[in-house]
């Protein structure tokens, strides 16, 4: 039975639109997406609805618009910061059906996708012209396009290959109202300011993106992977911070401490890295050339060994570094399994701090009494702390939370950030007010309100309103006529 | 706009103090240049409130001539490089600070901003507001690809820091990417976080000549070979310092991925290739960037790869082909020259038929003012665009022709 918080007349609109089939009100059916990858928090949606098509979507979001009902888009529901959890107030757009890849251009580079594309998917349909998309979430398997672009997502080959937003170059959205409005464009340029760059990473709180032209890169034809252990965690960051400064640009520079191989090691995936190490270092190295591969690869081994490796394993055939990336990319999965409920934090700092950082949350660990393991993009200096814990217990949960908070202020505190791929969501909202002043979160309110002036898309997520002044609130009082304000140009569309 | 009034610069010196050197340029317009983010915001913020409008000024070499106002709040007294944290690969820099100096500041430390805009002496906070990349942005993409965050003071006084010094970073919305190639519309930018590159050990340029279509053809035969250059531009003749059209590629990295670039290059394409040494081809880079500076109109098109013949048509149609230069993998094409702002108008009514942005990257108040810097829009971008600005600038305190927000 429907919570009727959302009002009936409203779902009546909604399911004139997208059919009764692809409508979810039942307790039952709303549970399914009462929660995303984050394991704290929970919220029941009033509603869930599945449209079957971009017109439907912009049907539907006209709809909710007129009955200023809000709505929360969501893709796969693998995001790590409670992004697309919805309050029963709101609606959920689930845009999985959108899965169709609609126009791939090898002489161009690009590729047209609906936003519930998989990732993976996108790159397994470009190999056969030797392109790929290069940002690669660890949930790529699973997560959308669509998703990786309201939260500007990461992965391990960002080092070299950029995020989400140095690969998206047009985008069709539609705004809170129902408008729709392209972009970017097609090469890369934008017209007028950089409005594609805002909007990625928005967190689907400027509207939802029904067609994303995306930037394929050339698929590396050689590519070596080293696994290094070392006897401390300070070793293996300083490490980091030596190949980066030495010029060589790795394809991925991951880390793990003693307590993820462990898991990672008593898992399926398990893939042979030493367990009595303090941490191994995943580095890959890739280009066009094998042998000027192989050059870089002895140089990152050298290093890693001057700098205390007790041993390098160097992986040139697929399957043995597939192996070697298995246990990396499937350590949450492992993690998972060590506890009932698992906390995958999200956080930056400067490379050169990473030793210190990690101790000082190793630190905060012992304080508060929880186990914290760490697996992250060391190259990028993208920390994932991961603190196992069971979501019944309530002391443990106050102290996962209490946890998270300080590990956020020490990061904070090394002149870091609280996310560089997971988003804010509802999740780190509390922490934005330690990291940006009032008047810039005001900023990005009045920001999100020109795209969104109810206040509709999403609401609730990344910027704490009670934080923020209002921005510019007067009517424009400019001079009508003024030459200078440089406004009579002629709009012509496309 | 307030007649030319001395009781502007004398206000302005009564309010700075020693924070900022103040004086009348040649037509009589004050000049402050204010030595901290928070003298800025002062300024502006009494400018917004007094009604004076303000034009934003770097070091002068790209936009000499810009719009009327009541004061120039120039970045000349913002010329510190704040921080270079080598081993992070980050530098925190004033705007006012020139490629030059920031070039040996970085050096010095190993590092390198991959950035080639066109013109000279140019600043940091130009580069960023104007977004000009050059042909680096083949290989390291444009100057957002460059910027980790910034500070800019908006037209009420108010700081906005956005981003921060690590080189990944989601936390709130991208207000580095707002004002990143908008003009200094919504904003003085006063400091800028960049993301550097260690210094290159190897740095080769390869040059050939011929048949504008042919050169274009070989440098889409070198992309589909799985090459990314980090510059790979076909020039005009006058562009390219050639009698004939060049085709100008740089390969940037170690020595053994550069050696086997070149291999791969020549491979891909049969043109009669040079390599000129080193600093021969830094002067052929240097005069390929400054030749637009012999103009005073400067446009960028923003087409896809297969259109770029098609872009460079364009302009020969409705302008000139005279001084053009296409960086090809990443379809943008700069071409500067003398034109009718009504030829420019219909190049743009035409570039827009077919998906292609014109942005007026320099030009004379009159052309900039008439058509804007971006002009036309793609529906319902204006309005965005308009909103966006009554927001950050209801008042347009900052003169800034944006284009045809309503």
């Amino acid at each position: 039975m429907a919570q009727m918080t959302i009002p009936k007349q409203t779902m009546q609109a909604v399911a004139a639109v997208v059919g009764d089939r692809w409508v979810r009100q039942s307790p039952s059916e709303l549970d399914t997406y009462a929660s995303d990858g984050l394991p704290t928090r929970r919220s029941r949606p009033g509603a869930v609805v599945l449209p079957g098509s971009r017109e439907e979507v912009v049907e539907l979001v006209r709809v909710l618009s007129h009955h200023q009902v809000p709505f929360v888009a969501r893709g796969a529901g693998t995001g790590l910061s409670g992004g697309a959890l919805a309050d029963r107030n709101a609606v959920v757009v689930v845009l999985t059906r959108l899965n169709r890849i609609l126009d791939i251009q090898p002489q161009n580079r690009l590729a047209v996708v609906e936003p519930g594309v998989v990732n993976v998917r996108l790159s397994e349909a470009t190999a056969p012209h030797g392109l790929h998309y290069a940002p690669d979430p660890s949930s790529q398997t699973a997560c959308t396009l669509g998703g990786n672009v309201a939260e500007n997502a990461g992965g391990p080959h960002c080092l070299k290959y950029g995020v989400t937003s140095n690969h998206v170059l047009e985008l069709e959205v539609v705004l809170s109202n129902g408008d729709v409005v392209t972009l970017g464009s097609r090469g890369g340029e934008p017209w007028g300011s950089d409005l594609v760059g805002l909007f990625v990473g928005s967190e689907g709180m400027f509207g939802i993106a029904t067609r994303i032209t995306v930037r394929l890169t050339p698929i590396p034809q050689a590519v070596e992977t080293l696994l290094a252990d070392f006897p401390t965690v300070r070793a293996a960051g300083e490490a980091v911070s030596a190949i980066i400064a030495s010029g060589i640009v790795p394809g991925a520079l991951e880390m793990m401490d003693q307590g993820c191989v462990a898991a990672v090691e008593a898992s399926i995936y398990a893939a042979g890295y030493p367990t009595d190490a303090a941490a191994v270092l995943l580095a890959e190295v890739d280009g066009r050339d094998a042998e000027s591969v192989a050059g870089e690869a002895r140089e990152v081994e050298g290093i890693l060994r001057h700098h205390g490796a007790r041993s390098v394993r160097v992986a040139t055939e697929a399957a043995e570094r597939a192996r070697l990336w298995q246990g990396r990319k499937k350590a949450f999965g492992a993690l998972g399994r060590v506890s009932p409920n698992l906390v995958v934090q999200d956080a930056v700092v400067p490379r050169s701090v990473l030793p210190d950082i990690l101790e000082t949350i190793g630190d905060i660990g012992e304080k508060y009494g929880v186990t914290v393991t760490n697996v992250f993009h060391a190259g990028d200096g993208n920390l994932h702390p991961n603190i196992n814990f069971d979501r019944s217990d309530e002391d443990e949960v106050e102290r996962v939370e209490a946890a998270s908070e300080a590990i956020m202020k020490a990061c904070i505190d090394a002149g870091g950030s609280i996310t560089g791929e997971h988003g804010v969501g509802i999740d780190k909202l509390r922490y934005m007010s330690l990291l940006f002043d009032s008047d810039t979160l005001s900023a990005m309110r009045a920001i999100r309100r020109v795209f969104d002036p109810q206040e509709i898309a999403n609401p609730g997520k990344v910027v704490p309103i009670h934080a923020c002044r209002e921005w510019a609130a007067a009517a424009s009082t400019r001079r009508e006529g003024d030459p200078r304000s440089g406004d009579r140009a002629l709009h012509v569309g496309a | 706009m307030s007649a030319p009034d001395v009781n502007i610069e004398r206000r302005l010196r009564a309010l700075m103090g020693p924070d900022a050197f103040v004086e009348s340029n040649d037509d009589g317009i004050p000049t402050v240049a204010p030595r901290t983010t928070e003298a800025c915001a002062l300024v502006v913020e009494t400018a917004n409130h007094e009604g004076w409008q303000v034009r934003i000024a770097g070091s002068g070499t790209w936009n000499q001539e810009t719009g009327p106002a009541d004061l120039i709040l120039s970045s000349s007294g913002l010329s510190e490089v704040e921080d270079v944290r080598a081993a992070d690969l980050v530098a925190t820099v004033q705007a006012g600070v020139d490629r030059d100096t920031l070039r040996t500041a970085l050096a010095d430390r190993g590092a390198w901003w991959p950035v080639d805009p066109p013109g000279f002496r140019r600043t940091v906070g130009s580069v960023v507001a104007t977004a000009t990349a050059g042909p680096l942005r083949s290989g390291f993409g444009s100057i957002r690809d460059h910027i980790l965050g910034l500070t800019v003071v908006t037209a009420d006084g108010r700081v906005v820091h956005s981003g921060g010094r690590v080189v990944k970073n989601v936390a709130g919305f991208d207000l580095t990417k707002l004002a990143t190639g908008s003009f200094g519309a919504f904003g003085f930018i006063t400091r800028v976080h960049l993301r550097l590159r260690a210094i290159p050990r190897a740095d080769a340029t390869l040059v050939a000549t011929g048949e504008r279509s042919t050169l274009v053809q070989h440098a889409q035969a070198i992309l589909e070979a799985g090459l990314t250059p980090a510059a790979l531009e076909v020039m005009s003749p006058a562009a390219g310092g050639s009698e004939s059209w060049t085709l100008g590629v740089r390969l940037i990295g170690p020595d053994p991925s550069v050696n086997a670039d070149r291999h791969a290059l020549k491979a891909a394409s049969a043109l009669s290739w040079s390599e000129p040494a080193a600093t021969d081809a830094a002067e052929f880079w240097r005069n390929a960037l400054q030749h637009p500076m012999r103009h005073p109109i400067v446009l960028r098109v923003g087409a896809v790869i297969t259109g770029l013949e098609h872009a460079i048509d364009l302009l020969a149609h409705h302008l000139d082909d005279e001084c053009v230069s296409a960086s090809v993998a990443v379809g943008a094409v700069r071409w500067s020259g003398t034109a009718d702002p009504s030829r420019v108008q219909l190049l743009r009514h035409t570039a827009a038929q077919v998906e292609m942005p014109v942005t007026i990257e320099r030009g004379p108040w009159s052309l900039q003012s008439e058509l804007g810097h971006f002009g036309a829009y793609r529906e319902g971008v204006s309005r965005l665009m308009g909103s966006l600005r009554d927001t950050f600038d209801p008042n347009r305190t900052f003169v800034v022709a944006l284009g045809a927000e309503t």
